[in-house]
């Protein structure tokens, strides 16, 4: 369904993502994990469109995307949410959702009905009139969920979707991802949140540096010494705290998940 | 309902009304509103501030004086070329900053650069009257919109303003719309959910534009005279967008009532300060720093309030 071929991004002296090719196909669910600064938001604003990579390609159900405009491969039905929500403030929860819906609803009374829907069926339903301005943090990553569903995507990249949630509220999220995946899209998902991407994902690549440095089912990737460095590796702190397997920190060696 | 019966209540107010003065001073108000609804949708709507409404304002008056006086158009036809000619205008000046990602004070700066370059031009042509300016000859009859009482120039910016709002409100319910109140909000967010963000501006400083030049068309039908600081001056651009920030930007009905508190509020400072030049602009600073500063919302977001408090009370 995606297939990333060799893609590179420099910004100035950094390269950001370096020769990078990754695939996911039709029904996955798609990890993406790595240390802070891998490279992995800006391989999703590559995907997106938001950035033209300057080498390699995109290509999106067979077809070419490679630096086409955001709407354009939103309208092709890949739709992003961003690490740092970006709700309209002002705008209340149903038409924010609705603002997605119009993509293929011109009419505004289907668009306002079709946000209704989606908005309920990701829990927000008591949310529907309320500014998204006035949501707590957990309400704000579901209305980017909910609002980029709202354009009926084949696939979904959600970056971060459950940093900054309490662990009840990943409780919860998990198994609307899942009913998301039922409904028959694919997703691809950058995610800190260990327990959560090893729980949802059925196969992660791991970005490090800019490049992929590991790719394989969870259980797999938590074994490869090369991603435990690139976790653990950066400091005598971190080397020490590694063992006890924080909840919420990085993949735990020895510890099959 | 509301909005049925003040249009019954401004149809009828020439019977009632029958001072000229009274009757200028609607007009005035009408105009205002026209213009300022107009700057609403590419301001209020979609977020993008215009300072060089002028450029519009002036191109349609300009059109409209010309095709008249020289080519010996009729009105309508001269309001219609008019209203295309200023939207030709306003989707160049928004190709240019749209597409190069100018937003908030540079897209404003860049407007007002426009409409300087629009007023210097004005200044240099022949074809414009140059410096001198245009007079426009009177032909009373429908065929011109010309008349020899103020009620019927009254009529055609009361079917102008009428029109203007009407866009408004059918704008607030369209797609079109809910994609312009997603750039004004956010717009990585709005690309992201596909919307094009180019092609949604453009349209609306197209239609702002066409609206603003309507208003462009009436005032040198009404006035019967244009000159490049009339037409084009940066004091034109800000008596457009003042409506709407008193108002209530975003709102339908915010550069109507803004339009009718700035007429009053201005004619009660001229009677109350005498005439002396300068001093409306140093009203109507003070008045925008006002607004700002302390109702930014305007007198429609006042309004909202005290219904919203009277509910709470009930």
């Amino acid at each position: 369904m995606l297939e990333a071929r060799r893609i590179s991004r420099r910004f100035g002296g950094l390269l950001a993502v370096a020769d990078v090719s990754l695939d996911v196909a039709r029904g996955e669910i798609v990890g993406l994990i790595g240390p802070n600064g891998a490279g992995k938001t800006t391989l999703f604003a590559l995907i997106a469109g938001f950035i033209a990579p300057d080498s390699g390609t995109v290509r999106f159900e067979g077809r070419d995307v490679t630096g086409r405009p955001p709407h354009e491969i939103c309208r092709l039905g890949l739709a992003r949410t961003f690490q740092i929500v970006q709700p309209f403030g002002r705008l209340s929860v149903r038409e924010n959702v609705a603002v997605g819906s119009h993509l293929r609803r011109r009419d505004r009374r289907a668009a306002l009905e079709h946000a209704t829907d989606v908005a309920t069926r990701l829990g927000m339903a008591a949310l529907l009139d309320r500014p998204a301005a006035s949501l707590t943090v957990a309400g704000r990553k579901r209305l980017e969920i909910a609002r980029a569903l709202a354009t009926d995507p084949r696939l979904l990249l959600l970056d971060e979707v459950m940093a900054g949630l309490n662990p009840t509220e990943v409780a919860e999220i998990v198994p609307v991802l899942r009913g998301v995946r039922d409904g028959g899209v694919t997703i691809l998902l950058i995610e800190h949140v260990m327990q959560a991407v090893v729980s949802l994902a059925e196969r992660l690549y791991v970005l490090n540096q800019g490049s992929v440095i590991a790719e394989g089912t969870p259980a797999h990737i938590a074994a490869m010494p090369a991603v435990v460095e690139a976790y653990l590796g950066r400091g005598a702190a971190e080397r020490l705290a590694g063992p006890r397997s924080s909840p919420t920190g990085s993949p735990a060696p020895g510890r099959p998940a | 309902m509301l909005a049925a019966a003040g249009l019954a209540a401004a149809v009828l107010l020439p019977w009632v009304i029958h001072s000229q003065f009274w009757i200028g001073m609607c007009i005035a108000i009408l105009l205002s509103t026209l213009m300022g609804t107009a700057w609403n949708i590419l301001g209020g709507y979609g977020g993008q501030f215009s300072f060089g409404h002028a450029a519009f304002f002036g191109t349609g008056a300009y059109a409209a004086g010309i095709l008249q006086m020289k080519y010996g158009l009729d009105a309508w036809t001269a309001y219609a070329a008019a209203a295309a000619a200023a939207a030709g205008v306003a989707a160049f000046i928004g190709y240019v900053s749209f597409r190069y990602g100018l937003r908030g004070s540079y897209f404003a700066l860049v407007t007002l650069a426009f409409a300087e370059v629009l007023r210097i031009l004005a200044n240099a042509a022949d074809f414009t009257g140059g410096g001198v300016g245009l007079y426009l000859p009177l032909h009373v009859g429908l065929s011109r919109l010309q008349f020899d009482s103020k009620a019927g120039y009254y009529y055609v910016a009361l079917a102008l303003a009428a029109a203007a709002l009407l866009s408004a409100r059918a704008l607030e319910r369209s797609r079109l719309g809910a994609w312009l109140a997603a750039i004004r909000e956010n717009e990585d967010a709005a690309r992201a959910l596909g919307v094009d963000t180019l092609s949604c501006k453009l349209r609306a400083i197209a239609l702002s534009g066409a609206l603003t030049g309507l208003g462009g068309a009436f005032y040198a039908n009404y006035y019967l005279y244009l000159d490049p600081g009339l037409a084009f001056g940066p004091g034109v651009s800000v008596q457009i967008l003042l409506a709407p920030i008193v108002g209530g930007i975003g709102t339908v009905c915010g550069p109507l009532l803004g339009a009718a508190a700035l007429q009053f509020a201005g004619e009660a400072a001229r009677r109350a300060m005498g005439d002396a030049p300068g001093l409306s602009m140093i009203f109507y600073g003070v008045l925008l720093v006002a607004m700002v500063k302390f109702l930014p919302d305007g007198l429609a977001g006042l309004l909202q309030r005290a219904r919203g408090a009277r509910r709470a009370h009930a």
